[in-house]
């Protein structure tokens, strides 16, 4: 029996579909049988991040209206036979879909995967009830900005309120220059304002833009710092106690050698 | 019946008058007899207005024959009445009364978009994240950082206070009045305590020590949370 995990934020714009993809990418690429479900009706983005939009038939919205089969609709990912994705649907209204139906899609597909991840839309209103109508956990996105700590500060309230295990926090694009002049928030002040557990930190890094730029998740990659990221939050949820990696940018070759003879910061 | 014994005592004092009326005869004993009492002018005409007090005792008296006995006094001359002091209320005045003395203890984080409204005093053992919003008709305490908006003595309570462990809050209001954060940025203070200070009639914050000098009576706050 798999576990629905519904990954949302609140704010629109901080990374929850790149996340939802490239934790879905990770989990994959440990063999893990994984099932993404595009809930944006109306906006959707994963498909797109995922590289798989030339491959839609059905969406979400033909399943729930009984249009077609669920299998019908799901889609086997280019790169890996474990990877499933169940698209959004682009012209209905969102209407179309109400939490009863998503909880019954998501029982449906629990006892083919081991994880199900939920890819939610911006906003506390019908399209984030439907995401989290069928999950079991969910996993709050942030970035170190104050206006989408505070969405995520409202949006963990609505969560606790849910019959559901904690949330845990994501934190996106980290630039630690500027957390270092403190012209962003430090991981430290985020986690004590929103006390909730961490489950990773990813730096800002522009192999993200890149690769969904290509239809690529990062995550794919061997050695970037998002993928690397990516790839511990997953190892994370498989239950592995994985340390926080750190957000040091690479110094130049002087600055390695005064930290080397212990005269730098 | 008891006639040697009078149902009305009257006593001067330097603060004026205080009527004792005995609280084991009837009601219309009590007026008979006040009627008479009164009438025999105890005052000149050109004397000062004396206040009065009434003692009833263990009497309880409804709000009609309250308005009764101040309306008889008001009749005479040169008496207003001050206070109608009763030793005993109805079970509903004691029950409305424990709801506003009562402390409110919630355990919890107060997110983004929350409200906590609590009736008498609130202790909350958590934090107020900016956005969200506590509020009682008495004294607000919080144990944890207040971030967001905290109103103290919402039903008018000028007395009320608010006293935080980490306050930096982004409005403040007590009873009527309101106070904000500056528009810079600011760290939060440790153990603070906000109150009106009536002198320049706005929210001022100090150290939570100064509280025991300006509030001593919240001191039975303390003693009855150490009772249950």
């Amino acid at each position: 029996m798999g576990e629905a995990i519904v990954i949302t934020s609140g704010k629109g714009g901080v990374g929850k579909t790149t996340t939802t993809a490239n934790l879905g990418t990770a989990l994959a690429l440990m063999g893990k049988k994984v099932c993404l479900v595009d809930t944006d009706i109306g906006l959707r983005n994963l498909d797109v991040v995922m590289g798989l939009e030339n491959r839609i038939i059905y969406d979400l919205v033909d399943v729930i209206k009984g249009r077609c089969k669920l299998n019908q609709a799901l889609i086997r990912d280019k790169r890996f036979d474990c990877l499933h994705f169940l698209p959004a649907a682009q012209t209905s209204d969102k209407s179309e879909v109400t939490p009863e139906g998503m909880k019954r899609i998501i029982k449906q597909l629990k006892p083919d995967y081991d994880y199900i991840l939920i890819d939610s839309p911006a906003g506390i209103e019908l399209g984030y009830r439907n995401a989290v109508a069928g999950a079991d956990k969910a996993i709050v996105v942030t970035t170190p900005e104050k206006s989408s700590v505070r969405d995520a500060d409202r949006i963990i309230g609505l969560l606790e309120k849910e019959n559901m295990d904690p949330p845990v926090l994501v934190i996106n694009r980290i630039r630690n220059h500027m957390v270092k002049t403190g012209d962003m928030l430090d991981v430290d002040d985020i986690v004590t304002t929103l006390s909730i557990d961490l489950l990773g930190i990813i730096a800002d890094d522009d192999e993200v833009i890149k690769a969904s730029h290509h239809g690529e998740p990062v995550a794919f990659q061997p050695d970037t710092k998002a993928s690397i990221s990516y790839r511990n939050i997953a190892r994370r949820i498989l239950g592995e106690q994985v340390p926080l990696m750190a957000i040091e940018e690479d110094k130049g070759v002087f600055a390695k050698m005064k930290k080397f003879f212990g005269i730098g910061n | 019946m008891k006639t040697n014994k009078h149902v009305v005592t009257i006593k001067g004092t330097k603060d004026g008058l205080t009527l004792f009326i005995d609280d084991s005869c009837s009601f219309d004993q009590v007026i008979e007899e006040l009627n008479i009492k009164l009438s025999s002018s105890l005052v000149d005409k050109d004397q000062p207005m004396i206040r009065v007090n009434v003692q009833v005792g263990n009497r309880y008296l409804t709000s009609e024959q309250e308005e009764i006995i101040r309306e008889m006094i008001r009749s005479k001359n040169n008496l207003v009445v001050n206070e109608i002091i009763s030793n005993v209320i109805t079970k509903q005045e004691a029950i409305e009364w424990k709801k506003d003395s009562e402390v409110h203890t919630v355990l919890k984080i107060v997110r983004s978009g929350q409200v906590v409204e609590v009736r008498g005093d609130l202790l909350l053992i958590g934090d107020v994240n900016p956005g969200g919003k506590i509020s009682a008709t008495g004294n607000i305490y919080v144990m944890g950082q207040l971030k967001g908006i905290a109103h103290a003595g919402s039903n008018g309570d000028r007395e009320a206070v608010i006293a935080a462990s980490y306050m930096k809050p982004s409005q403040l209001r007590i009873a009527d009045l309101i106070s904000r954060s500056p528009d810079y940025e600011t760290d939060g203070v440790h153990m603070e305590c906000a109150f009106i200070d009536p002198e320049r009639d706005q929210i001022v914050i100090d150290r939570l020590q100064t509280l025991s000098k300006i509030r001593s009576h919240l001191s039975i706050v303390e003693r009855r949370m150490v009772n249950g």
